[in-house]
């Protein structure tokens, strides 16, 4: 009964770049025709706690928020933090996750370890997950703070969106003397 | 034309769309985007006023003169206008008076989780709910015709999903309107004494009952007739949470809370067989609704608590409990907001941790500090109940709180709501040490301009507030100046004003790390030489999100122990690193030391 709404569920740290992001895929959304709402909470973002982003389109979307097992993809910016929301996923549901490890100060103080094991935990609950390195990847494209746009070039190759929706997006989201680079590190994202 | 708009930005623009040329805020998350956006547009006046009674004050006085004026607010902010609030219900307004609450259901960034739409019912003012970007902007067109149709301030509600969500919004030109703004004298309706206000009072009654039939036929009250076996009246974003789960429900969707229609909930409720009241925290509809003996299902099934979403509706109406989190073979570390690298607030309260005093603290990003490892605060109530809480705990303790209490507060928190209580430690005579966190920005809620920092919202350069002159001027014999991005000079300075008989006010000065990081020529980061670094610890203790532990095992190059225990090297991360030095004041073995470029 409930329709085609389809949910992306961006996660990971605040300053990742992840409010641009799902800025950048909303409005992909919009040129592609589709009603999008989307959701996130600021205020402590910038402060390093979670940040979360719920991405919803379709032919008529109610919710700017997804329930539990209702999101498509998961796009997670941060190793650790894809674990905090893999019941959000359906079980068809794909997760994208950027190998990089940002700690958190019970980490800093050495009062608690990064886990090891967040691949093979995370493949226990989902079938399909893609690794890549964006922050690797950005720097290839010339500006390490690229990264957010690495993950929506990994992520476009998931959508079946007209890759000139993209570009247009990208064109119109930066500053002139940031356009390519971004360009580079959204292709470099969508053929890794 | 199609726009992407947040709520806030969608509020902004109808209001500009409608003729609004007058807006007065205190900035609070999540309702501070409204001004900032509403600021921009051409041949508009918008303020920062100090604080939220202010606000609305100056929004009266607009509203008065016969213009357009829309007061914004975040929920806790309504508790400090609400002495004004409550007589302008009585007096009316002349030209219209939106005053906007923006909730936080689930307190994302709050003290509290009240619920703002007893407030509409308590000062007997009519309030709006939408439920979308698109209703944002088409609701603050309605509330400003409302206001002017029925001479009364009314209530714009949002929520954080509603303010901070996105959705399409449909752009139109801007109405352009006569010039309105006049005196008139009408000293009957605006001077609020006793047996003026008597007859105002009536006046109120009227206008509500006139409102109550507005509302059976007002166009946003509507009905959706689809299955008659369940129906659900709800208001807002929970509209769209239920409508998500059940599209093929029926639903009374109301945009105005307060008042209700009666007939058309009746009416309604006679179509469907069971009742169903869908809203975020208090039974503020199912409650009014039970009174018109209507059989409703409510929060017998709904939590009183925390923000809904589509699961948290479906979970309730069905039973089926939500499903749990799988299960991880270990625990996932949190990961709590924190002070920013090279935040000045971290080495004052690094100081205060230390010094064992009881801090009573208040609200802005120093409350942070109350968390491990600098453990800085010791209460938060709201904003300005620091230096006042402080006062009368040295007075209840008596000589045993000699030396052993400071209320802190932000600049922007002092001016809001401090001045008054700072007075009162000089008036009422305690000991108690006032400390003014001045970072030189409303750091919390993004960046925004005080009185103290010599700039308004619109740009404008104006006059800057000099918080020393100002406690003299209460009189405060101690003001100190300190810089608490230097340990010695801040824990001497404390030390020192601790000991003092009498009030003492200190003001802890150094711009907002974010602030700096926009202006700053360079930024030269720190590192931690391996070879040097005992492992102590002592640079974790400031909580730095630069600085991390490595344990000697998991380092790829090998570092000679300095002591038997040593089992780890702190690290600075110099991506993160500002430069501010407070950890390299604290090591006592040189190991920590500016970042030297190649050429």
């Amino acid at each position: 009964m409930n329709n085609t709404t389809k949910s992306i569920l961006l996660a990971g740290v605040g300053g990742q770049g992840i409010l641009r992001a799902s800025d950048i895929l909303s409005w992909v959304m919009m040129e592609a025709g589709y009603d999008v709402k989307k959701s996130e909470v600021h205020g402590m973002a910038q402060r390093g706690g979670c940040v979360t982003s719920h991405v919803r389109y379709g032919e008529k979307v109610y919710s700017p928020i997804a329930k539990k097992e209702d999101v498509d993809v998961l796009l997670s910016f941060e190793k650790m933090e894809t674990l905090r929301y893999l019941d959000y996923l359906k079980h068809d549901g794909r997760v994208i996750i950027n190998d990089v490890e940002i700690y958190p100060p019970s980490i800093n103080l050495g009062e608690a370890e990064y886990p090891k094991t967040v691949f093979d935990e995370a493949r226990k609950h989902v079938d399909s997950i893609k690794v890549v390195k964006a922050e690797d990847l950005a720097v290839k494209a010339g500006n390490v703070k690229a990264a957010n746009t690495v993950m929506l070039g990994v992520l476009s190759g998931h959508l079946n969106i007209d890759v000139a929706h993209w570009e247009h997006v990208l064109r119109n989201s930066f500053p002139p003397k940031l356009i390519k680079v971004n360009l580079d590190a959204f292709n470099l994202g969508r053929t890794a | 034309m199609k726009q992407l708009m947040s709520g806030n930005q969608a509020i902004a623009r109808g209001a500009y769309e409608c003729g609004v040329t007058f807006a007065s805020a205190y900035p609070g998350t999540p309702s501070t985007e409204i001004t900032e956006e509403f600021s921009k547009y051409d041949g508009v006046y918008a303020e920062w006023s100090p604080n939220e009674k202010i606000a609305l004050e100056v929004g009266i006085g607009a509203a008065l003169a016969g213009t357009r004026a829309m007061v914004v607010m975040k929920h806790v902010g309504v508790n400090v206008a609400a002495d004004p609030l409550f007589t302008v219900s009585y007096t009316g307004t002349n030209g219209g008076l939106v005053i906007i609450t923006a909730d936080d259901p689930s307190l994302h960034s709050s003290q509290n989780e009240q619920d703002n739409r007893n407030y509409a019912k308590f000062a007997k003012i009519p309030m709006l709910e939408p439920s979308d970007s698109q209703e944002a902007k088409e609701y603050i067109k309605l509330a400003f015709e409302l206001s002017e149709k029925f001479d009364t301030p009314v209530f714009l509600r949002s929520t954080t999903r509603v303010s901070h969500s996105k959705s399409v919004v449909t752009l139109e030109d801007l109405v352009i309107r006569d010039n309105t703004t006049s005196i008139q004298h009408n000293r009957d309706k605006y001077v609020m004494v006793p047996a003026k206000a008597r007859i105002r009072r009536l006046e109120v009654e009227k206008r509500m009952n006139a409102l109550k039939q507005f509302a059976e036929t007002f166009s946003e009250n509507r009905i959706e007739l689809n299955d008659p076996k369940v129906g659900i009246i709800t208001a807002g974003l929970c509209y769209n949470y239920t409508k998500d789960a059940f599209p093929h429900y029926s639903y009374l969707k109301l945009g105005m809370v307060n008042p209700l229609p009666v007939t058309l909930i009746r009416e309604f409720a006679s179509k469907v067989e069971k009742v169903y009241v869908v809203e975020e925290l208090d039974p503020f509809l199912e409650e009014q609704i039970r009174a018109m003996g209507v059989d409703v299902i409510g929060k017998e099934i709904f939590p009183f608590t925390n923000e809904f979403n589509p699961g948290v509706v479906e979970s309730a109406l069905t039973g089926v409990p939500e499903k749990s989190s799988p299960e991880i073979s270990f625990p996932i570390p949190q990961r709590p907001p924190n002070l920013c690298p090279g935040c000045p607030h971290r080495g004052l309260f690094h100081v205060l941790g230390r010094l064992k005093v009881f801090v009573s603290g208040d609200i802005g990003c120093y409350t942070l500090s109350f968390m491990k490892p600098l453990e800085g605060i010791d209460a938060t109530i709201c904003m300005g109940a620091s230096i006042g809480m402080a006062h009368g705990m040295n007075h209840a303790l008596k000589e045993n709180g000699k030396g052993k209490v400071v209320g802190v507060i932000g600049d922007s928190t002092f001016i809001h709501s401090g001045i008054t209580s700072l007075l009162n430690t000089v008036y009422n005579r305690s000991d108690t040490v006032t400390v003014i966190c001045d970072n030189r920005t409303t750091a919390m809620t993004g960046m925004q301009d005080h009185p103290a920092t010599g700039t308004t919202l619109q740009g404008k350069v104006t006059k800057e507030l000099d918080f020393a002159a100002l406690g003299q001027a209460l009189g405060v014999e101690h003001v100190r100046v300190i810089n608490p991005l230097n340990l010695k000079e801040t824990r001497t300075v404390m030390k020192e004003e601790l000991a003092t008989d009498g009030p003492s006010l200190v003001i802890s000065r150094a711009p907002c790390a974010l602030l700096q990081s926009k202006t700053a020529e360079t930024i030269v980061p720190l590192w931690s030489d391996p070879h040097k670094c005992t492992g102590c610890k002592l640079c974790l203790s400031l909580g730095c999100p630069a600085i991390s532990w490595k344990r000697l095992e998991d380092l790829d190059f090998t570092v000679e122990k300095k002591t038997k225990k040593q089992d780890g090297i702190a690290y600075i991360d110099p991506t993160l690193c500002n430069g501010c030095t407070l950890c390299q004041q604290l090591c006592n073995f040189e190991a920590i030391q500016e970042v030297q470029y190649d050429e």
